[in-house]
């Protein structure tokens, strides 16, 4: 009888659990896109594509250094190249296109495209803006800081902004945890010549509105830190201990023995 | 998989604690087992100086152990008992070898080992963690555990985890009853799981008409994906994304356009990939399996017809390493359902106003007897059609013989086929022996759509010895990377006069291989572009005391048997003067050859092409009804088994030739199949040694020479469609689908 009780309570915290879970956070999402393509007139594999002119010799010159018969090593290089070309994200030609010069099946490239959820399969702003999530950045308000950012752009995830400037999306550690919370900037406005990626750190719900304004007016910001009592990842207001110079090892006094 | 018996080992236990112990609390705490630790503390037992004890059980499966070098053996032991084991195997296949059957999901004998379910893990003693037995090799002395705590508790780990997002829904999966996610959970798996979270959903891939997803149950083994790209050779199927995420999917929609796409339903250790056509038919255990031969290619594959009552419901591979190792192709699996539509089951004749009205068989008997009574004996004619068994052929040809008449052939060997030496239509290097090669020439034949699992074990060697392949014929798609030399008989004159550069190939090859299709035994110039390739054979020295590789690749069932009974027409023309025509399950005739007033008699199983020109139906057995001899294409015969009764009033091809033959007057001198196949043994002996490859006697050397011209018209592909080529394919509802959605416009 009491074990019976036991079980009904159980139940009865799971199925808490269930709709606790459902109402209050929907599951995260890493990547941009789903793990299946579906055709879309700016994403579908008839449309053409075609590294350009200038990255065809890019292309050589990553095939170069792998030997000719491993070309496929060259995978994440050239997926890399695509998505900077093509404004930030990888359509499915551009996967077909890099298959074609690595000579694998289609499928293969699709594996790593989807693996790494760095390779955005949907379309993304010119500036896309990456919160870490991991836990030292969750610990220190990150959650805050992309609910700042998406209720300043009034996107939501993964989504792009109507001017087609600015996309928001999560990534995972990127180690700069000193520094937490931290955003990550890719600006694909530029092509893949002026690609950056940069990392703005110490950043607070207030700054990253500012950073996004900035970038709206097209301005460059110093990247790293964005509190101006920080040097670099030394603490706020100068170092507290570790003053001298450090003292050299305890070695052995060889000469005495 | 044996896991049955594991199964059951391992729950009897289990089941009595439980027993006991629910009547007291009604959870059952779910507990690490704790002797894990104490068993470890436990003092080992003083080394013997006397060696361990071979292993007392037999090696799963019966499996046989190779040494290709008897100095390369080496020593391991598994639960104490000594195993001795070739040197590169796997700790599973030593186990495997010891009689230990090591519980797996991703591992696949035939498949790139991936090491990715975990459940093989065992524990080696000196190693700080337990091992994936499937991907460690086995190294000399090494002492493997199977059965210690720390083995079971890595296992239990393993399928709890695999359990957490795999769905309760085994009362409506179709692998209910031949899962191994099953069975082994039974072994394994605890009876709750401490999962709380929400289980993953995957969408559903639209692979094509054969086969059908559940991708939610998926265990990601990649067993399927490894199957496509490195059997099937079509890279279609992939793994997606990564962590909780991963599904296995083809990305952009895309069917699984390989002519084995089916035996992915068998690799798959859960209920993702099932049967379509196969959906929530029965279940297996209400399933009689009958051990039959697949009679729609001249490979003979070896079957298991799983049917209920009267009614055949699927069909599986079964293993023989020599012919289909464990795969057969989708129109061998899927073609069923053709049993089961337009079938004849009454004898009928047509009246005058030409439609079919049912007889008794002994009035249609009387009518057949009598008009071929009436007709002289060299314008009876008899073809026997691709799907017949050799004991129907023998009774055709005495019963034609007896009536005077000699022109008796089969459909597919063409208007003058030459059946005097038997190296000259079969496959003599035998399709396992094709792994042997090293450098193929195609010559007319498409083995991809002409025999799927020839096709399969050359693109085997060409993946394993990186074989060469030069094809000649009208350009096709082939799995596997091979040089396209000619559309033909040109590039074949080429080759044996030594212009082409694909001779240097032909020539510096150790096992070189020539594979003729038997599509050109169709043309007039077979005699002279036979003569060609056994130049070709010459040069390249492809036929030696120790090897021999000139093949021809038969495309029916039956064409291999008729041969060796000497079914050899007298004249080539004779249909075109025939007055009585005996059609017995012939489809693929031109029946506009047959002049009008011709009388033809349709013996089969079908309403196929043929039906409608007959003038008389006698409804016969098909191969899944009757027991009957097939030869396939490399002179191995081999005997189908009846799994269902037959339908209506059809009886089986020899008999009615038999009792056609009494009333006809000239009875044949058997009754019975014993009596009949002792008549083949005067024939060709070789038929009755079933399951036993007779290699041909002498070679194609002895071959006169070869006075004809032979025409430069380009060859063409035998088989137009994969999945129709025969009377019960083209009645498949399941084939006609694949031919309209697989098969490239």
């Amino acid at each position: 009888m009491l074990g019976r009780f036991a079980a009904a309570k159980r139940v009865l915290e799971i199925r808490e659990l269930l709709t606790r879970r459902h109402t209050s956070s929907p599951l995260r999402s890493f990547s941009t896109a789903l793990n299946y393509h579906l055709d879309s007139p700016d994403n579908n594999p008839d449309l053409p594509w075609e590294f350009t002119s200038t990255n065809k010799h890019k292309v050589k010159e990553i095939l170069s250094h792998y030997p000719s018969n491993y070309k496929q090593s060259a995978v994440i290089p050239l997926l890399d190249l695509a998505q900077q070309q093509h404004g930030g994200w990888l359509p499915v030609s551009a996967m077909n296109a890099v298959a074609k010069v690595i000579e694998v099946a289609p499928i293969r490239v699709y594996e790593v495209a989807t693996f790494y959820s760095m390779f955005n399969r949907t379309k993304v702003g010119k500036y896309h803006l990456l919160v870490c999530g991991t836990t030292p950045c969750m610990i220190r308000g990150s959650r805050e800081i992309e609910d700042a950012l998406l209720k300043h752009l009034g996107v939501k995830r993964n989504e792009v902004t109507k001017d087609g400037l600015f996309s928001v999306g999560e990534m995972e550690c990127m180690g700069c945890c000193v520094n937490a919370p931290m955003i990550t900037v890719a600006d694909y406005s530029n092509g893949s010549e002026g690609y950056t990626y940069n990392y703005y750190e110490d950043v607070t719900p207030k700054r990253v509105v500012e950073i996004v304004e900035l970038l709206r007016r097209g301005e460059k910001l110093p990247p790293g830190t964005q509190n101006p009592k920080r040097t670099k990842c030394g603490p706020e207001g100068g170092n507290t201990t570790l003053l001298s110079d450090p003292k050299p090892p305890p070695c052995r006094d060889l000469d005495a023995c | 998989m044996g896991l049955g018996m594991l199964a059951s080992r391992v729950i009897r236990p289990t089941a009595s604690k439980l027993s006991r112990s629910s009547s007291l609390h009604f959870i059952r705490p779910i507990v690490s087992t704790p002797e894990t630790s104490s068993a470890q503390s436990q003092p080992q037992p003083d080394p013997t100086p006397d060696p361990p004890p071979p292993s007392p059980r037999p090696p799963v499966a019966g499996a046989r152990v190779h040494f290709p070098k008897p100095e390369d053996a080496i020593e391991v032991f598994v639960d104490g008992y000594s195993v001795k084991v070739p040197k590169g195997m796997t700790v599973l296949q030593a186990c495997e070898i010891a009689g230990v059957d090591i519980p797996r999901f991703c591992y696949h004998s035939r498949l790139s080992i991936a090491g990715n379910c975990r459940m093989c893990l065992v524990e080696v003693e000196k190693t700080p963690k337990p091992v994936a037995s499937c991907a460690m090799p086995a190294l000399p002395g090494m002492k493997i555990k199977t059965d210690t705590p720390l083995a079971k508790k890595a296992r239990e780990g393993v399928m709890e985890f695999l359990l957490m997002n795999h769905p309760l829904d085994c009362p409506i999966c179709d692998q209910g009853g031949e899962c191994d996610l099953q069975d082994q959970s039974m072994a394994f798996g605890s009876d709750r799981g401490r999962f709380t979270e929400v289980k993953r959903a995957v969408v559903d891939k639209n692979l094509g008409p054969l086969v059908k997803t559940v991708m939610t149950r998926c265990i990601q083994c990649t067993r399927c994906v490894r199957f496509a790209t490195e059997v099937a050779g079509v890279q279609d199927l992939g793994m997606l994304g990564r962590g909780s995420g991963e599904e296995i999917g083809t990305y952009v929609e895309k069917l699984m356009t390989s002519e084995l796409s089916g035996n992915v339903i068998d690799i798959c250790p859960v209920g993702a990939l099932t049967s379509k056509p196969f959906a929530f038919k029965a279940r297996n255990w209400e399933l009689k399996g009958t051990e039959s031969i697949d009679v729609t290619d001249a490979v003979g594959s070896n079957i298991r017809i799983d049917s209920r009552g009267p009614e055949v419901l699927r069909i599986l591979p079964r293993l023989n390493e020599d012919i289909n190792e464990e795969w057969i192709s989708d129109k061998t699996r899927f073609c069923y359902d053709g049993l089961k539509r337009q079938r004849l089951n009454d004898p009928m004749i047509r009246g005058a106003d030409g439609r079919f009205k049912t007889v008794s068989w002994r009035d249609a008997l009387a009518v057949v007897a009598e008009v071929a009574l009436q007709v002289k004996p060299e314008e009876i004619v008899g073809i026997a059609g691709q799907l017949s068994d050799a004991e129907s052929m023998m009774a055709l040809k005495d019963f034609l013989n007896r009536m005077g008449s000699n022109n008796v052939w089969c459909e597919g060997n063409g208007p003058n086929p030459d059946a005097d030496l038997r190296s000259g239509y079969i496959m003599n290097s035998g399709i396992a022996g094709l792994e042997k090669a090293d450098v193929f020439l195609l010559v007319g034949t498409q083995p991809r759509v002409e025999a799927a699992m020839v096709n399969a074990r050359i693109r085997k060697t060409v993946r394993a010895n990186q074989a060469k392949v030069g094809y000649i014929g009208p350009a096709t798609d082939l799995n596997y990377d091979h040089q396209h030399l000619g559309t033909g008989p040109k590039t074949l004159i080429e080759l044996a006069e030594g212009r082409h550069p694909f001779c240097s190939a032909l020539a510096n090859a150790k096992n070189p291989a020539i594979i003729v299709g038997a599509g050109l035994f169709e043309r007039e110039d077979k005699d002279a572009i036979f003569s060609v390739v056994e130049t070709i054979a010459k040069n390249a020295k492809v036929v030696r005391p120790d090897w021999n590789g000139f093949n021809v690749l038969l495309l029916k069932a039956a064409q291999a048997a008729a041969l060796d009974l000497g079914l050899v027409p007298e004249s080539a023309n004779s249909i075109e003067s025939a007055k009585f025509v005996y059609l017995m399950g012939a489809d693929d005739v031109n029946m506009e050859k047959v002049p009008s007033d011709a009388f033809v008699v349709y013996q089969g199983h079908h309403g196929d092409q043929s039906v409608y020109r007959a003038n008389i139906i006698l409804p016969a057995a098909a191969f899944s009804e009757k027991e009957g001899i097939y030869e396939n294409t490399e002179g191995c015969s081999q005997q189908t088994l009846p799994a269902v009764p037959t339908v209506g009033d059809a009886r089986d091809d020899w008999k009615i030739i038999r009792a056609l033959s009494e009333v006809a007057g000239v009875s044949l001198p058997y009754d019975s199949l014993g009596a009949i196949r002792a008549r083949i043994r005067t024939v060709a002996p070789n038929l009755l040694n079933m399951d036993e490859r007779e290699l041909a006697t002498f070679s194609a050397s002895l071959k006169p020479d070869c006075s004809h011209k032979m025409s430069l018209t380009d060859f063409r592909p035998a088989i137009d469609n994969f999945y129709m080529t025969d009377s019960i394919t083209r009645a498949s509802k399941i084939m006609a689908q694949c031919s309209a959605t697989l098969l490239k416009k």
